[in-house]
């Protein structure tokens, strides 16, 4: 039988992003800044790939933070502490490069703050100044500022619609940072593609080195499948295995755009069956809760 | 209970057809193909055998099954007993009974081929393993007293099951560590449901659970435990690695990031592993082949199953696209024999140059060059050297990339005091399987490049012999 994995606390950080400190101590010590996750929730559901962002050792957990967009995010976003997640796998990924730069600007969009902000830490630890830029459609949507705030030693704060922080798109503020003289050593950009991509775009004239890290669709997360392959600088890579951070300057965006639709009928299809009746999916996503509760066999020895 | 017929009598009876899924109905289900035998047909099959004083079969086979004195019992109709002999060399008979490339190893070794057909092995393995397995009698062989030694093994497909099995019957306590949430490798994840059912393949892994062993899913070694690991904080004495070659080979060629360009791991993962064969009941997607064209290129058993299996989710068109003739085709005769009876259509002496797509970045077509045979080449089959002028392009909508894998590298990199060789695989000895680090072993497909189900499982038995020695003696 299958040994689960506990979900010890969860919240939602806004409305449709929620927080999860799971039970994996073998990952929680492992992981490192930058690696991630594969997660399936129950036994007909699909592996997706989920940013680890913190740890705790001692407690031996991990906190992911999940956006619920589609199905399985959705239904992942409905567990509570007491529930239990069917498989967790990793810490996979390469971690990310972490080292003095000097000064650092780390740029989150949306849910990509939470894949940014360990990062950040990390950053922050190595002994760079950290700027942080974080960006949301509005203020509902924008997490972590707190946390975001305590790692950096400037902080803006940036939505679409002015409704909190400055007015303007993370971009902007960079193109601000760069037209003010600031000397930047070293940025890393997590969000959306097409904010990425905009990203790259700016700092490429100034020869800033730029890290993106990539979401491409995956199965396994081991280097098995080629799913998730990306092309850096004309080479075909492996996000799971090879990345999932790249050189934003060499990363062939508008692929990544291409083939992460591949599935988009199916998964809105997906996501429209789970809305109108999602009974068989939690009682699933529970009844894996119950197997926990009364296992068949004794926990793991090791 | 039938009596052993004089030799003339037996090589007059012919060699008994296995029962198959009528083709037109089973291109579109993922039922199996292969019926098994029934009681009947198995008792006769059983009297062809020439009872052999030194049986050439039982040498032809990479784990040593004694197939004369399993034959022996059938006859005689003790199929337990069958069983029970057939399991005292091989731990998964069930899947070997269906998967073995048999005409190659003990029925190409067996004497009746010579002169009339050789005996259906494979068939009447399988009828064994299957009626053992219905009675629910699983003849488990007899464990040793505990040795009181941990044993790790990394990867369950069948060389690490097999060694599993091996060295929990010596006592040794055997833990199996998977990267994916299910247990059986290749055997879950690969080979499609239709020529080996998962159900089988958990049972046998129940059965192997029921001997004692552990197995823990979702565990990559190299990542979430590395092999020093193992040994310095969760104390095993020995560790056996068994990844398999499970890199996927892209062809390199223009066109290959195309959506709708798979690798065969990829599309045969969320086919097998994920089920994506059946979307009413799981929810990872596979690309919607109803109506369209689909082509495979390669020639070996995955790019069969590739094909089979794409024309079972109902591709209009299935193509093999191979570049040399059907005589070189690595794929098992039975394999290319089943795919023509279901409508694969084999595009064999072309290769592909190009994959063609449209502005949405998706598969459109694929651009092809004949090819004609020339000179041999050092593996001794006769070299494609491609038509100048010939080239063209075929529409289609999906294509999966099955030319072979290489060696995974996860566990390799973070063990860098262990040795590799040029392409990445393991470095072992060949009559031990030791690496050159202290109490590691290594075998099946990262030792020797991509092969076969038994070859692995006969690797996994090596191991098994040699990490006991190593565990009796702690001489390295």
């Amino acid at each position: 039988m299958p040994a689960m994995f506990p979900i010890k606390e969860s919240r939602f950080l806004s409305g449709d992003v929620k927080l999860f400190r799971v039970e994996a101590p073998r990952i929680a010590r492992k992981r490192q800044a930058g690696q991630f996750v594969i997660v399936r929730i129950h036994e007909h559901g699909e592996r997706i790939p989920l940013t680890i962002a913190d740890s705790d050792v001692e407690q031996g957990t991990i906190t992911i933070i999940v956006q619920g967009v589609g199905k399985t995010t959705r239904l992942l976003n409905q567990l509570e502490a007491g529930d239990s997640i069917l498989d967790v796998v990793g810490p996979l990924g390469e971690p990310s490069e972490i080292k003095a730069f000097g000064t650092v600007v780390v740029i989150g969009g949306g849910v990509g703050t939470a894949i940014a902000y360990p990062t950040a830490v990390a950053m922050k630890q190595a002994g760079n100044h950290v700027i942080t830029i974080v960006g949301a459609r509005n203020q509902s949507l924008l997490i972590l500022e707190e946390e975001v705030r305590a790692t950096s030693d400037e902080l803006y704060l940036m939505t679409d619609d002015g409704s909190y922080g400055e007015h303007g798109f993370v971009t902007q503020k960079l193109q601000a940072l760069i037209d003010q003289g600031r000397t930047i050593d070293h940025v890393l950009a997590i969000g959306p593609i097409p904010m990425m991509r905009a990203v790259a775009e700016v700092t490429r004239p100034h020869q800033i080195p730029t890290i993106v890290s990539l979401n491409p669709i995956m199965v396994d997360g081991t280097g098995m499948c080629g799913g998730c392959r990306v092309y850096v600088g004309k080479e075909c890579k492996f996000a799971c295995v090879d990345g999932p951070e790249f050189d934003a300057h060499q990363v062939d965006f508008t692929n990544l755009i291409q083939r992460n639709k591949m599935y988009r009928d199916r998964e809105q299809e997906s996501l429209e069956a789970f809305e109108a009746d999602p009974t068989d999916d939690l009682e699933e996503a529970h009844h894996c809760h119950m197997e926990q509760k009364f296992p068949e066999v004794g926990p793991r020895t090791v | 209970m039938v009596d052993k017929l004089p030799p003339k009598q037996r090589t007059k009876i012919p060699r008994q057809a296995m029962p198959e899924q009528d083709a037109c109905q089973r291109a579109h289900n993922f039922e199996e193909v292969n019926l098994g035998l029934t009681e009947a047909i198995a008792q006769r099959e059983s009297q062809r055998c020439l009872t052999c004083a030194d049986p050439k079969c039982t040498h032809g086979c990479p784990v040593g099954v004694q197939i004369r004195e399993v034959v022996d019992l059938v006859r005689e109709g003790e199929y337990l007993s069958a069983a029970a002999k057939l399991r005292e060399d091989n731990v998964l008979p069930a899947v070997t009974g269906r998967v073995c490339p048999q005409e190659n190893q003990c029925e190409g070794a067996c004497v009746l081929a010579r002169r009339f057909n050789s005996l259906a092995i494979g068939h009447i393995e399988r009828f064994v393993a299957d009626y053992e397995r219905q009675t629910g009698q699983v003849g488990l062989p007899e464990r040793a007293l505990l040795t009181g030694k941990k044993v790790a093994i990394v990867g369950s497909g069948p060389a690490g099951l097999s060694c599993a099995g091996d060295l929990s019957l010596k006592g040794h306590e055997v833990t199996v560590f998977e990267a994916l949430h299910e247990i059986g490798g290749v055997l879950i994840y690969g080979i499609p449901e239709f020529r080996l059912p998962k159900e089988i393949v958990r049972q046998e892994v129940e059965n192997m659970r029921a001997m004692g062993i552990d197995f823990q899913t979702n565990v990559v070694i190299g990542k979430t435990v590395t092999i020093d690991e193992l040994f310095n904080e969760e104390g095993y004495d020995a560790v056996f690695i068994a990844t398999g070659a499970g890199l996927p080979k892209f062809m390199n060629i223009p066109g290959e990031q195309l959506a709708g360009v798979y690798s065969a791991n990829e599309f045969l993962t969320r086919v097998n592993l994920m089920k994506a064969y059946d979307p009413d009941q799981y929810d990872s997607p596979i690309y919607d082949c109803r109506g369209r064209n689909v082509a495979i290129v390669g020639g070996g058993n995955t790019a069969m199953d590739s094909v089979r299996s794409a024309l079972r989710l109902g591709a209009k068109n299935a193509y093999i696209i191979y570049r040399r003739s059907e005589e070189e085709m690595p794929a098992r005769g039975e394999e290319v024999h089943h795919a023509k009876d279901e409508g694969v259509q084999f595009m064999n002496l072309h290769n592909p140059l190009e994959f063609v797509g449209n502005e949405e970045g998706n598969l459109t077509g694929v651009k092809l060059v004949k090819m004609e045979l020339g000179e041999a080449d050092e593996s001794g089959r006769r070299r494609p050297v491609p038509i100048e002028g010939s080239e063209f392009v075929m529409p289609i909508d999906m294509a999966v990339v099955a030319i072979g894998t290489g060696a995974n590298p996860l566990v390799q990199s973070t063990t860098p005091d262990m040795a590799t060789n040029k392409w990445g695989y393991i470095v072992a000895d060949e009559e031990t399987l030791r690496t050159n680090k202290r109490g590691v072993f290594a075998g099946g497909d990262i030792v020797s490049g991509a092969a076969t189900v038994i070859l692995a499982m006969g690797a996994g038995r090596v191991a098994a012999r040699s990490m006991h020695e190593y565990l009796e003696t702690g001489q390295w």
